[in-house]
């Protein structure tokens, strides 16, 4: 890894990002519009309404930088420009920390505008503070990017990149805690939503929601979901291979 | 195995003629590229069976042959990016594809690599910067392939023959001592064709090593060397005076259609 490559190569794709204006447009209306949408629903329940609208503003992160990463890597594939990077001193790690640093940056932005548009706005309530939860928002957007990068690793075509996004996402949303507290689940399924790293994220935002300062099992859940982000993203150098068939 | 292209004080001090003489393999100590008994498999068929050739430093070499007979494939090797099933391919001495060589060869795709939803001047730019070059540079290369005035346009508005010369200019930002261009010219009209071809030789006479793959056979006469392949074997390696002279033909297309179907009939 150098320096140098990895500022020019997070420029790059924050470049490539900055001419798709309705993706960006996107990335930052879409959250906020579908918590609105959550508002109305839970009309009157403030209680559900602060407890969804929390676990959404560390979900709506994970899934989109997902989707987006592994078409943009595929994308990088398909076109010939991985073939060519890689005959270039761009290094794997380079690469793909250029990828989880620049979505990371958007994903701030993201993050940032939706709490403060649910704070003001939809009138979201937590103990803890919102700065927390947009840092937690940004892990999870983090997770997202990683696990991208490794599943289009696995992807040949656009169709088979998306298809992952209910593989790798789908799962971890049903077992995060969101629909049934995990303690309730079956003892396999809890066994299961222990090594997910969304439970865990999940874990931490509600741990902001009911306490006025970080927990240290807020802390302990943060650092869980970084080591999975470092776990994903040295498989997914492994699995990016300089030399194809 | 010690070759003169492996012998760093060789490539050094390319004229310490001693070294020839000391040369057990007979290997010119100007060789850039050594490909031995190369083998490629892709999707289970052979594509290339035990290739061997030797590409001379400062040169530029033709690399020509039919559709689908291992052109790309070729060169993939050379630059590091196909996995080979067996055989050696040596850059500057060190292996294809070493981290040492990836900032002295630049590579071209057969289909133009470079990114669409960049301009021109965002794409040359950030290739120039993976070298340590800077914007000057960059508006060098685009100017070089013909696209000043574009620097601000969108790679996916270009035309085609200009998105092949956007990814050119990728590739001389980075001022290579090897350029591997893969039909560079395709697509392109004879004035354009004939500058590029002017840029490829200063390049040669500056001591860059350009290995240049092509369909064109006017375009074979400036090569200094012609690597003829047919379906993944070597069937001449040569100037292409002595292959015009080899198979008796007094202009370049005879002397392929001469030399692929009599190669056709032996086989
Ligand atoms: N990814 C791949 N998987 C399987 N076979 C492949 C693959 N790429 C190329 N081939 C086969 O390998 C052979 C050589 O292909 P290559 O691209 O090297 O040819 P070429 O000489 O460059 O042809 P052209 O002049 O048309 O570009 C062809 O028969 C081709 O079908
Ligand atoms: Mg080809």
């Amino acid at each position: 890894m150098s320096a140098h490559i990895l500022v020019a190569t997070t420029g790059r794709i924050l470049r490539q990002l900055r001419h798709d204006r309705r993706t960006i447009a996107l990335l930052i209306l879409m959250p906020t519009l579908l918590l609105t949408l959550l508002y109305f629903m839970y009309d009157g329940q403030e209680q559900a309404f602060n407890r969804i609208a929390l676990i959404m503003l560390g979900v709506f992160p994970f899934i989109m930088m997902l989707l987006i990463t592994s078409i943009a890597m595929l994308r990088e594939r398909t076109s010939g420009t991985l073939e060519r990077m890689f005959t270039t001193p761009v290094g794997k790690l380079d690469l793909l920390f250029a990828y989880g640093i620049a979505f990371g940056v958007a994903a701030t932005v993201q993050a940032a505008v939706t709490a403060l548009l649910a704070y003001w706005l939809l009138g979201l309530e937590t103990a803890g503070s919102a700065g927390l939860v947009v840092l937690i928002a940004v892990a999870n957007a983090v997770l997202g990017v990683a696990l991208g990068l490794l599943c289009s690793a696995f992807a040949r075509t656009e169709f088979q990149a998306v298809q992952f996004m209910p593989v790798v996402a789908a799962p971890q949303l049903f077992l995060c805690g969101l629909f049934v507290a995990r303690p309730d689940m079956a003892g396999w399924l809890e066994g299961i939503s222990n090594v997910m790293p969304l439970s865990y994220s999940v874990e931490a935002l509600m741990e902001v929601g009911a306490h006025p300062s970080a927990t240290g099992t807020m802390w302990r859940d943060l650092i869980i979901v970084l080591c999975v982000v470092v776990a994903a993203l040295a498989l997914g150098a492994a699995t990016l291979r300089r030399r194809t068939p | 195995m010690i070759t003169a292209a492996s012998c760093a004080r060789c490539l050094a001090r390319p004229n310490l003629i001693i070294h020839l003489a000391l040369n057990f393999e007979g290997i010119a100590m100007d060789t850039a590229i050594e490909v031995d008994d190369l083998v490629v498999e892709r999707g289970k068929h052979p594509v290339l069976h035990g290739i061997s050739t030797r590409i001379q430093r400062g040169v530029i070499t033709g690399l020509l042959g039919p559709s689908g007979s291992g052109k790309t494939t070729l060169m993939r090797a050379i630059v590091g990016s196909q996995v080979v099933k067996a055989g050696d391919v040596r850059v500057f001495g060190y292996p294809a594809g070493s981290a040492s060589l990836r900032h002295r060869v630049g590579y071209v795709t057969q289909s133009p690599s470079v990114y669409g939803d960049l301009t021109v001047g965002e794409n040359v730019r950030y290739f120039a910067s993976l070298y340590k070059y800077g914007a000057t540079e960059a508006a060098a290369a685009i100017a070089n392939v013909g696209l000043d005035g574009h620097e601000d346009q969108m790679v996916s508005t270009l035309s085609g023959g200009q998105r092949a010369r956007a990814s050119l200019a990728c590739a001389l930002v980075g001022q290579p001592d090897i350029l591997v261009l893969d039909e560079p010219t395709v697509g392109l009209d004879p004035v354009l064709r004939e500058e590029l071809w002017r840029q490829f030789r200063a390049l040669a006479e500056a001591g860059t090593t350009l290995l240049v793959s092509s369909h064109v056979m006017d375009e074979a006469n400036r090569c200094d060397r012609l690597i003829l392949i047919r379906e993944g074997s070597v069937i001449a390696d040569d100037a292409p005076g002595a292959i015009k002279t080899a198979a008796d033909a007094d202009d370049m297309d005879k002397a392929f259609l001469t030399l692929i179907s009599a190669q056709g009939e032996k086989g």
